[in-house]
């Protein structure tokens, strides 16, 4: 349906018992218009897309008249009646088309800066951690959403959160199950003579893993000699040989048809590869792979596959496999992991990035080879010397260093001795013009005087001892009353619930007010210029609610409150004059150019 | 190192290491004589003695140029000192607070005119600090310890790193430390010392009744200290002072690495070393621009 807009004659009705009003009804994108054919009636309406919420029909089986209920933000509804259901159909569709794009516009965020280009996935984060922390989120919706921040110098500072979050979703890597999918039993048709095998993606990456002779011969033969289907079906050909047992048909076959034969030999790679594991042994550590590892040309090792303990010649030896060869395989496969993170469907791009990994891994342990070789020995002469026969070892340390802490403290000194001379304006300075002899002659004096006439009698006369008491008491109780007994209760804790809850929203927000004021300056830019008066305006827009919160509170309480508000209004009156200063400079600076662009 | 609980003792028993202010510069100024205000501390430490046989008393004498252990309640050096007008207890501290006199005086040495006098208060905070701790690694049974500062001198704000790492050391082995100020101004030392240790901190105002002072609210034992109030102070003064200058600032300069304090901007912080990075147009710097309000 590409029309933009419909056009439909319906009857509209305020409330269902309403007979209605005939007219044309047409909706575009953005609004809802109706028209009356009568001009004389009152029912003409004009809606925005935008108020409405939602729509209900009646049902096209019902017995009910085709009408369409569309229901707007006030709980109000505006009820059209159509002609017929098709015309219904399609006004519903169209308005369910209008919502739901309206319904995407509402929700993503306005990127004032067209610069930025989010991701979906940034998105999500964004959103997910303003759902988790509702703070966050009602600070987003004051800032943001009313045009005082950005979005971008929103998040700008919530970098380390984004982060956070984003290490959070990495995906886990699924291994391997430990099912031997690749084992794939056929299912056979009873009515004819197929056999069908099942193949996923995940099995195919499985037998690749498992199977590196199977993975070299998809990759040297598909595309160029068969194709992807035709591979697959010699490979399950061999597979059913297998399992019927039967080595001489299978041997007949492997001589007819090479391609059949790699399927049905044994995995010569995976043999050489147990061998060079071997000679990578390092004796006295590692047991990544032993002698036994190789025993793939053992004679009558194991259980037979298919469970027949015949003996049979070795000439159809090849063609045998045994059950403990593939468990052990699909075990070693699992333990490795997933090595490639393809995507499973492209058969052939599974196969490439699996042999460019095996490559790699086999070129890294190849090239060191040779140097490998002497690596062992070293390694073998270091775990197998005998200590008391060897030098001292001594290990790279880097040397302790534990600095003086005199250095700091004296450094300190000298810097206060230098400066004490301007800080004492403020600091009490004791007026002692006797010099040190004479001061401490005089306390020595009043020890031996006390000395001699011992303690004073009497230590403290009962007047002064009942004044200290009473008003200590006093004080005692009064401050009980104000600040609370412990010393670190807070006066938060005294306010009602919604006064603290609402003190410190403000302070949170004044806090992220200022951080982007302050960030703001030196102002270079007239982006700079412009976000400073926003914040200003924003700012100068909480001195009346703070002095709501004032005085929403009971009277007792009002002088901490004022108390615990002032530090803000500080904060604000230094943003405010800071602001209103460099104004003037600017203005005093640019004459000519009223808009204070630098 | 938290001290163990001590079941076994009651739960009043307490020892208390009284710092005792003799800057001989501060006294010779002072409303109060030195000798009645030895009267009144000498009949307070008598007294806690009184409230309980196993509370014990340790004193320090916190003076100009040195500090100094002048009695330990619990040693048997006492004997020696009899005299005949006063308890065996206060003649052995006098003595010991002359000869502790006499070294100090010869320790001075020629200072600069216009220098703060202030006592070596940061010393002996730690000699009190490092006598509890080695009660508390005396055993499972021992008294609840606690500090009591007799300060009149003014703060030396040279001492601010060191005395603010004392009091975070008491806090965390949980020694509350009281403090009595006896001089005409405030202290911010005293009083965040014993905002942040959990002690009672108060400035008399009658010196004539500092024994009554002492009695009502520096005895009361740290298990008592749950039902009965003391006096709180109205508002705690947290201004720091500036590493570079030792003044004291309430807008300032911090290092994001080692939190020291600067008044002004620097290359490099001279505590942690670490360089400060350039302003960014927008971002902000390695320092940040904080401020730091008094609380009232």
């Amino acid at each position: 349906m590409a029309s933009t807009h419909v056009t439909k004659r319906a009857k509209y009705k305020t409330t269902i018992k309403d007979p209605g009003t005939p007219g044309t009804l047409r909706m575009t994108f953005e609004k809802i218009l109706f028209v009356p054919h009568n001009p004389k009636s009152a029912g003409k309406l004009d809606v925005e897309f935008r108020y409405i919420k939602g729509k209900k029909h009646t049902k096209e089986g019902s017995n009910k008249p085709p009408w369409l209920n569309l229901t707007n933000n006030q709980n109000g509804s505006f009820i059209f009646e159509f002609e017929n259901y098709s015309d219904l159909q399609e006004c519903r569709d169209f308005v369910g088309k209008v919502l739901a794009k309206g319904g995407e516009v509402s929700e993503k965020p306005t990127v004032a800066y067209p610069d930025e280009q989010l991701s979906a996935a940034e998105m999500e984060l964004r959103i997910k951690l303003l759902q988790e922390d509702s703070e966050l989120q009602k600070l987003h919706k004051q800032f943001v959403l009313s045009g005082v921040l950005t979005e971008t110098e929103f998040w700008a500072t919530r970098k380390k959160l984004l982060d956070r979050e984003a290490s959070k979703k990495t995906k886990q890597r699924l291994g391997f199950k430990s099912a031997m999918i690749s084992d794939i039993k056929p299912s056979t048709d009873g009515r004819t003579n197929k056999v069908t095998f099942n193949l996923t993606p995940e099995v195919i990456l499985q037998i690749f893993a498992e199977k590196p002779a199977v993975h070299r011969a998809f990759l040297s033969y598909v595309p160029n000699k068969m194709s992807e289907r035709t591979f697959w079906t010699k490979y399950f050909r061999a597979e059913y040989l297998h399992s019927t047992k039967n080595s001489i048909a299978a041997a007949a076959e492997a001589a007819e048809d090479e391609e059949l034969a790699v399927f049905l030999k044994q995995d010569d790679i995976l043999a050489s590869e147990a061998r060079k594991k071997i000679r990578r042994v390092d004796p006295t550590l590692d047991m990544e792979a032993d002698e036994g590892d190789d025993y793939t040309h053992l004679p009558d090792h194991g259980i037979l596959r298919e469970g027949s303990k015949e003996m049979t010649e070795s000439q159809n030896e090849l063609y045998k496999r045994s059950l403990s060869q593939d468990i052990n395989r699909h075990a070693a496969v699992v333990l490795e992991g997933r090595a490639v993170d393809v995507e499973l469907e492209d058969t052939k791009a599974v196969a490439e990035a699996l042999a460019v990994k095996t490559e790699i891994e086999s070129s890294n342990k190849g090239e060191s080879d040779g140097d490998t070789s002497r690596e062992r020995l070293d390694r073998l002469s270091r775990m197998t010397e005998i200590e008391d026969l060897q030098g001292p070892n001594t290990l790279p340390l880097a040397p302790l260093c534990i600095k003086d802490p005199r250095d700091y403290f004296d450094s300190q000194q000298a810097n206060a001795l230098r400066s004490s001379g301007d800080a004492l304006g403020e600091i009490e300075q004791i007026k002692c013009g006797l010099s040190t002899q004479e001061v401490y002659g005089s306390l020595r004096e009043s020890i031996s005087s006390i000395k001699a006439m011992g303690l004073k009698e009497p230590i403290v006369k009962p007047e002064v001892a009942h004044q200290v008491f009473d008003a200590l008491t006093n004080s005692i109780s009064n401050t009980k009353y104000h600040i609370g007994k412990n010393p670190q209760e807070s006066v938060l804790d005294r306010l009602p619930r919604k006064t603290k809850e609402e003190l410190l929203h403000h302070w949170t927000s004044i806090l992220e007010l200022l951080k982007h004021f302050w960030a703001s300056y030196p102002i270079t830019t007239t982006y700079l210029y412009v976000k400073v008066n926003r914040l200003k305006d924003a700012m100068s827009n909480i001195y009346p609610q703070l002095e709501e919160i004032k005085g929403s509170v009971p009277s007792e309480l009002r002088h901490q409150v004022s108390l615990l508000v002032r530090p803000m209004h500080q904060a604000l009156d230094a943003a405010i004059q800071h602001y209103e200063a460099s104004m003037q400079k600017r203005s005093a600076q640019s004459g000519e150019r009223p808009n204070g662009y630098v | 190192m938290a001290s163990a609980p001590s079941k076994l003792y009651a739960d009043d028993v307490s020892l208390v290491v009284v710092l005792l202010d003799t800057n001989p510069f501060f006294w010779s100024s002072s409303s109060l004589s030195f000798s009645q205000f030895l009267s009144h501390v000498l009949a307070f430490l008598n007294a806690i003695l009184t409230l309980n046989q196993l509370n014990q008393v340790v004193v320090i004498a916190t003076g100009y140029n040195s500090c100094d252990y002048v009695f330990d309640s619990s040693s048997d050096l006492n004997r020696s000192f009899e005299n005949g007008r006063m308890p065996v207890m206060c003649s052995s501290l006098l003595q010991k607070l002359e000869e502790f006199l006499i070294k100090d005086e010869q320790l001075s040495k020629e200072e600069p005119e216009g220098k703060i006098k202030s006592s070596l208060f940061s010393g002996s905070l730690s000699m009190a600090l490092c006598y509890i701790q080695r009660v508390f690694r005396s055993g499972a049974l021992h008294p609840h310890p606690r500090i009591l500062c007799l300060q009149g001198s003014p703060d030396g704000p040279e001492q601010y790193v060191a005395i603010m790492n004392a009091i975070f050391s008491a806090q965390r082995s949980s020694v509350p430390i009281d403090s009595c100020y006896l001089g005409s101004q405030n202290s911010a030392f005293l009083q965040q010392a014993s905002y942040i240790t959990g002690g009672v901190h108060h400035k008399p105002q009658n010196l004539d009744g500092l024994f009554q002072y002492l009695m009502t609210i520096f005895a009361t034992d740290l298990h008592s200290r749950s039902f009965i109030h003391l006096p709180k102070p109205v508002g705690v003064d947290f201004r720091a002072s500036c590493f570079c200058h030792k003044n004291t600032i309430d807008m300032g300069y911090i290092c994001s690495v080692c939190l020291s304090i600067f008044c002004k901007h620097h290359k490099k912080c001279s505590t942690c070393g670490s360089v400060f990075g350039q302003a960014q147009s927008e971002a902000a710097s390695a320092s940040d621009k904080k401020r730091k309000t008094p609380e009232t």
